[in-house]
């Protein structure tokens, strides 16, 4: 569908499936001009306020930190730096409350701030951008912090590197703000339009990028005028374009606002940058000016304090890390009939149980709602098939089949039903008769998939490694019998040896042994050619043959066999001695079997 | 007749020879179901089945109809995999007995470094020397508590893995409309 604009330059426009029309609650908010907030006691500043992994704490409980100082460094690639947003001393790094959907604790740096407000050394302002290699840019973006502050705070040096396989025709600058209740953005285009100019004249340099579209939606008559004067007054305004949208929510979203000002869809399971477009937000292009052209870190940002259930709803230059308890008392505190204290807007906010949750750089909005702004919708009525939800999706996707997968946990169908091409906007939700919470059995099934591949990929962790002990295990088994059947090999051989009346001198003792008993084969045989016969029975006397009669009838008595009962006496002979060699053997072995299974 | 007899037993012949050279020729290597029903299972190699390991209670299942909901660290999502698997009902099978994700600790103090717990350890996630103080590897664990009974000190105890932010799962929600089930199958 064309729509046009009557009176500015006309630009054809497209409109994306769906979307609904809510009522947009911003004159609540967006009166006045942004308020300097003051110094909060303490700042708590959550090591994770961009999608990604946590950064690395550098400060150590004590540390004295000024404003603008790194106090954690980012780990890995999609990361993004923390600043102190005030100076002070660092008090605590422990887990504290965080702004999210599940109301739990994070790791926080905590800074008891000195109210002196003492700037550190800041890099140095990078004025000539332009002779700069967009790497150099990149960095200084990085270093200082920024992050999408549309909401998804996905770091944004890593958004600008979109690598040579997507060259970037179209930057899109997102002033849509579609959620109702917000209007920090709009604020911001009122009061920095040239600071968001700045910002895009950087990022189309750092992109390469032909010409940027500023998508605003028609319900901020002030935001757009003050952006196309900005613009005029630039000199990039040939390549510039302030394109005023229909209000439709969810037109703010990344896709949909490419959609309505190009004309192109991102591939689904895509990004931007495969067509060749980048999309960021007004407060990410403020954002990058400051890093480049002040060298000043994302420390700071515009958050509305709004709904029915403030005193007084208002817009508010927050620095991040600041409670969310703060914000609301220099609004006048909250009104007795507040219902819910959402972070976000109403549509794709989450709802917080605690006003200790800092400020992060994500959070736009604090919004607090009252009875009669949001109704408890009773109890989910069964679906009637309308269809409703369907003509509402933004990303073409089929609500209904979604929220019946979901809804029998079959998560393989749901996805394919394109389940992570939605955007959660909530359209489907806000339009069904029947007060289905779909979204959140969106949510469910989105969590619920992605912790399932985190099983499937640590159960074939566990296999290979089971395997790997498995075939170790095998292995030195096979060893051991390897070294078993040699031992025995060498055994059967050592007779042999012995035949040849070589006494391996390898071992002394051994040794040591073998000359004795040639000693003694020696003695034996000279003893024999003397003619001396080594029995001593023969010159036994009369009494004494008597006793070993007597003995042996004795011993044929018990039944023991005549040739047993003359060894008798020598076995017996022999055999005590043994006995304590014996035991002597089994010492060391019992020890050595304890020590294997200690 | 004697054609028609004679027609038939041709065929079977000709069919059994085929049957007969396509069964050698496309035979298949181990037990693909087997397979299968192993890459559902968690890997843990609890032998809280009452098998020595998931391979063995694996091959159980495809073979000998072992009942489906034997594995404790699955969980309700593995028996409904399995159910879905082998197009057998989950409901006959009865529920799991689920235990929270957790992970084996050493306590240091108590450790005599026996190396028991190392060889029973199914995944090699326990490192020491004999006479040693060994160390569990937390993100090798699979939490089967095999090394639990070998401790001579029992000083070994499984630590409940926490929910983090990041690791949190948005809940199913919780007001269910009075709805049918039919109609979900309907849909499926």
């Amino acid at each position: 569908m064309q729509a046009t604009q009557p009176r500015f330059k006309t630009r054809r426009l497209w409109q994306f499936h769906g979307g609904i029309h809510v009522p947009d609650e911003k004159a609540l908010s967006n009166a006045g001009t942004v308020e300097p907030t003051p110094c909060p006691k303490f700042l708590i500043l959550p090591l994770q306020q961009h999608i990604g992994a946590p950064a690395n704490p550098i400060v150590k409980v004590g540390d004295r930190v000024l404003k603008g100082q790194v106090i954690a460094e980012p780990r890995g690639y999609v990361c993004a730096p923390v600043h102190a947003s005030s100076s002070g001393t660092v008090i605590a790094i422990e887990d504290r409350p965080v702004p999210h959907p599940s109301g739990l604790s994070a790791p926080c740096v905590v800074i008891e701030t000195d109210g002196r407000e003492t700037w550190a050394e800041l890099p140095e302002p990078l004025t000539d951008y332009e002779s700069l290699d967009p790497a150099v840019l990149r960095d200084r973006v990085r270093a200082c912090g920024v992050v999408g502050m549309g909401g998804a705070s996905f770091p944004t040096s890593v958004k600008l590197n979109p690598g040579k396989d997507h060259p970037i025709h179209t930057l899109v600058i997102n002033g849509a703000e579609c959620e109702p209740y917000i209007t920090c953005d709009d604020l911001l285009m009122r009061e920095r339009s040239g600071d968001v100019l700045q910002g895009v004249r950087i990022l189309l340099h750092l992109l390469g990028a032909r010409q940027c579209l500023i998508g605003i939606e028609d319900n901020k008559p002030g935001a757009i005028e003050s952006m196309r004067l900005a613009r005029a007054e630039s000199d990039i305004k040939d390549r510039v374009e302030i394109v005023a949208i229909p209000t439709l929510y969810p037109s703010g979203g990344e896709k949909q606002l490419i959609k309505v000002l190009t004309g192109r869809e991102v591939p689904s399971h895509g990004i931007p940058a495969q067509i060749g477009i980048v999309c960021q937000n007004v407060g990410t292009a403020a954002a990058v000016a400051d890093a480049v052209l002040l060298g000043r870190p994302l420390i700071e940002r515009y958050v509305t304090v709004t709904g029915r259930a403030v005193a007084k709803p208002s817009n508010l230059n927050v620095r991040v890390g600041t409670p969310a308890a703060d914000l609301i008392a220099q609004c006048g505190g909250l009104r007795d009939d507040l219902r819910k204290l959402v972070c976000g807007g109403p549509m794709m906010g989450f709802e917080i149980d605690s006003q200790a949750i800092p400020i992060t750089k994500a959070a736009n909005c604090l919004l607090a709602l009252t009875h009669a702004e949001s109704p408890d919708p009773g109890p989910a009525l069964p679906c009637i098939r309308c269809g409703r939800c369907a003509d509402a999706c933004p990303a073409s996707l089929l609500p209904q089949q979604l929220y019946w997968y979901a809804r029998s946990k079959d998560l393989d169908r749901v996805q394919d039903y394109n389940l992570f091409d939605c955007i959660e906007c909530g359209c489907c939700a806000h339009v069904c008769p029947s007060h289905i919470p779909l979204v959140q059995y969106y949510r469910y099934a989105k969590t619920e998939s992605w912790a399932r591949e985190q099983e499937k990929k640590k159960a074939d962790h566990a296999k290979a490694r089971h395997t790997a002990k498995l075939e170790r295990q095998e292995r030195q088994e096979r060893e051991r019998q390897a070294k078993l059947r040699t031992k025995k090999e060498a055994a059967k051989d050592k007779p042999a040896a012995k035949g040849e009346a070589v006494p391996s001198t390898e071992d002394p003792k051994k040794a040591a042994i073998e000359a004795a008993r040639q000693r003694a084969a020696a003695k034996k045989a000279a003893l024999a050619e003397q003619g001396v016969v080594p029995k001593n029975t023969e010159d036994l006397g009369a009494a004494q043959q008597q006793q070993v009669a007597a003995a042996q009838a004795r011993r044929r008595a018990v039944g023991l066999g005549e040739s047993e009962a003359k060894a008798g006496p020598e076995a017996q002979a022999t055999e005590q001695p043994s006995q304590p060699t014996q035991t002597k053997a089994t010492g060391p072995k019992a020890a050595t079997a304890s020590e294997e299974q200690a | 007749m004697i054609t028609a007899v004679a027609a038939i037993a041709a065929l079977a012949a000709v069919i059994g020879a085929l049957l007969g050279y396509t069964s050698l020729r496309f035979h298949i290597e181990g037990d693909p179901i087997a397979d299968q029903v192993e890459a559902v299972l968690p890997q843990t190699q609890c032998a809280q089945c009452g098998y020595p390991g998931c391979r063995p209670y694996a091959e159980a299942v495809a073979k000998d109809d072992e009942a489906i909901n034997k594995c404790v660290p699955g969980g309700e999502a593995v028996m409904l995999a399995l159910a879905d698997l082998l197009g057998r009902d989950p409901s006959e099978a009865g529920g799991i007995a689920e235990k929270p994700k957790s992970v084996a600790v050493i306590d240091e103090k108590e450790c005599i470094g026996c190396t028991l717990c190392l060889q029973s350890c199914p995944v090699d996630a326990i490192m020491g020397a004999a006479k040693q103080l060994h160390g569990i590897i937390a993100s090798e664990c699979t939490g089967c508590e095999l090394c639990l009974k070998p401790c001579p000190v029992e000083c070994i105890h499984m630590r409940p893995i926490e929910t983090t932010v990041r690791t949190w799962k948005w809940p199913f929600p919780a007001n269910q409309s009075p709805e049918v089930p039919a109609q979900a199958q309907q849909a499926a």
